[in-house]
């Protein structure tokens, strides 16, 4: 009842907002005061080079990694250690660029144990949950008692999506899903994250594949070595000289 | 040599065997989802089967006080973390499992004397005392140290089973103990006694592990538990804590602890430091299975029950210099044929 309220009162409120976020491996900073904020419904971008640090700003987002700065997630400062287990039970959910599937286990075991939150604080939809992540991804619903390892590249992405909506999240954060994939694959992967938006969930998404990503998002952050070089509305960066030059590759066609 | 001592040594190799191989299963879950080799498993047989013992001569069991002594510990640490982080909700949990249980069966055996209760009530209570003590020895020596390699939680697992074994000689003495068996029941087989009760270790083993399999292939904790050991990182991202698994980890290895002591008991005399033979042998099993394969570290506990019962037959006093030799072979074929890989730090 009461989250009923709040999602009619604020329609576009603010899902998660990071501000100054900073991470250091040892002593080299890979994040230098990086702020970011995703809305309901929104889907968020964050292209850059490789190695300017995307994979660690997910990594700080979802407490995989030590940061400092302010997290203000559905309002609310989070305070105290940021335990990824925490995160999870309050709606944010990571699908890594390396998968991290449980490869000997059937894809069915792979989905339900995206529940495994929901069903340990009492919730018993998982098996619904199940049809629904089904419905979304027929694929996996064909390959439902196959091992996981034995997938091919698109369908262990799908799996890691549909694993990660088992969890019913608030907040989905996809890593490059669209890495080491078959271009057919691709813009069937980018249909899919088109349909989830539907839902309601807010995406950010991590990806090197400039165009499709922009193309799909409203909203984008050009991430270069540690910083926020730009930022804007997605179509505006799509036409934007800078970002045509280094991440459109359409620089040297005319 | 004739087929009847044959059968006998036969008889008492798988008894021994179903036992190693309960406590192989517990060493290679433990591994296999803390890193940790959980030396201190055989120390739950010997606290499991004297403790019951303690309940039938009408003592009370030392274990009880051990048992408040880490909860307190454990609600102290963690009722304070709760109190900063303002999670008042999970203190009532917390403080009834590891303070209000341990005072009520204290204050309870303090008034009465368990001593002629049925068999089943002191088993029971028996369970309900020790188990407990495997979450709260991972609450309290390896949660600190969850992620540090491999050597150093080995190095925590030989400190705490001496601190077990040294408690175990304070609470118990130093004589051994062997309780009455659960079954008189005993009929022949090819000419040679078969014991009611050898046919309970091995059925009641049977069983355990028949449940253990449904409980991680039917159940979502189950699963959560291979999760973790399959891939810590997507297990953490489903929010199965490693803090969860490790605590239910040792639940159970203590639980099979316990169980395979109450087991044994009656046939075997346990004293206070008999546990850790036992473990070991267990451990020889599991290291069989390559400290990860179930089935064959089973399969490897059951050959080093049977290699102890005809070693003890032809050479006695080589029994145990035979079956840690076992060992070796094996670990010579698990190097030449596995591929090694580096582990991720």
């Amino acid at each position: 009842m009461n989250s009923m309220n709040i999602n009619h009162l604020h329609d576009h409120e603010i899902i998660l907002e990071a501000r100054h976020l900073r991470v250091a491996y040892a002593k080299v900073e890979a994040l230098h005061g990086v702020s970011v904020s995703i809305r309901r419904g929104e889907i968020v971008t964050v292209i850059g080079p490789n190695g300017a640090g995307k994979t660690t700003l997910l990594g700080a987002l979802m407490g995989l990694l030590p940061a400092s700065g302010d997290f203000i997630y559905l309002g609310k400062p989070q305070t105290g250690e940021r335990e990824v287990e925490r995160l999870v039970r309050l709606g944010m959910t990571l699908v890594p660029e390396k998968r991290e599937l449980f490869a000997e286990m059937s894809v069915e075991d792979n989905l339900l144990l995206g529940a495994f939150d929901r069903y340990r604080s009492g919730h018993r939809d998982h098996l619904e949950t199940l049809d629904e992540v089904f419905e979304l991804f027929p694929r996996l619903a064909e390959r439902r008692a196959q091992v996981a390892g034995t997938l091919s590249g698109g369908e262990r992405q799908m799996l890691a999506m549909g694993r990660a909506l088992m969890a019913k999240p608030k907040l989905l954060m996809l890593d490059e899903p669209s890495l080491g994939l078959a271009p057919l694959i691709i813009k069937e992967i980018f249909r899919i994250i088109g349909e989830l938006k539907k839902t309601g969930v807010a995406i950010l998404l991590v990806e090197q594949n400039a165009r499709a990503a922009l193309q799909i998002s409203d909203y984008g952050y050009v991430l270069e070595t540690g910083e926020i070089t730009l930022e804007g509305p997605s179509s505006e960066l799509a036409t934007d000289q800078r970002v045509i030059e280094a991440y459109l590759g359409l620089g040297h066609k005319h | 040599m004739d087929l009847q001592i044959l059968l006998l040594l036969g008889q008492d190799g798988v008894t021994n065997g179903a036992i190693y191989a309960l406590l192989a299963l517990a060493l290679v879950l433990v591994f296999a989802v803390t890193r940790v080799i959980f030396i201190p498993q055989g120390e739950f047989v010997a606290y499991g089967a004297l403790t019951l013992a303690s309940l039938q001569a009408g003592k009370l069991p030392g274990t009880v006080w051990l048992l408040l002594a880490l909860g307190t510990t454990v609600a102290v640490i963690d009722g304070w973390r709760l109190l900063r982080d303002g999670q008042y909700g999970k203190l009532p949990p917390l403080l009834i499992f590891n303070v209000g249980l341990p005072l009520l069966a204290a204050g309870a055996l303090t008034v009465v004397t368990p001593a002629n209760w049925p068999l089943s009530l002191q088993v029971l209570l028996t369970m309900l005392l020790v188990i407990p003590m495997g979450p709260m020895i991972y609450r309290l020596a390896y949660q600190p140290l969850a992620n540090a390699s491999v050597l150093i939680l080995l190095i925590v697992s030989v400190a705490v089973h001496v601190t077990m074994i040294g408690l175990g000689l304070l609470f118990f003495g130093a004589e051994g103990v062997r309780t009455p068996a659960f079954t008189e029941f005993s009929f022949e087989l090819a000419g040679a006694p078969l014991q009611g009760q050898t046919i309970l270790v091995v059925v009641a083993s049977a069983l355990l592990i028949i449940g253990l399999y449904f409980f991680f292939e039917r159940t979502l904790y189950g699963k959560a538990l291979r999760a973790t050991a399959m891939n810590r990182t997507g297990a953490r991202l489903m929010g199965i804590p490693p803090t969860l698994a490790g605590k239910l980890c040792l639940t159970l290895a203590a639980a099979i602890g316990v169980f395979s002591g109450i087991l044994i008991a009656p046939i075997t005399t346990i004293y206070y430091d008999s546990g850790f033979l036992i473990g070991l042998k267990g451990f020889v099993g599991a290291i069989i299975g390559g400290l990860a394969s179930y089935p064959v570290a089973a399969l490897g506990a059951i050959l080093v029950g049977l290699l102890e019962a005809y070693s003890s037959f032809w050479a006695s006093a080589y029994k145990e210099v035979i079956v840690f030799t076992l060992i070796i072979p094996v670990l010579l074929w698990r190097s030449l044929t596995t591929r090694h890989v580096e582990e991720e730090e």
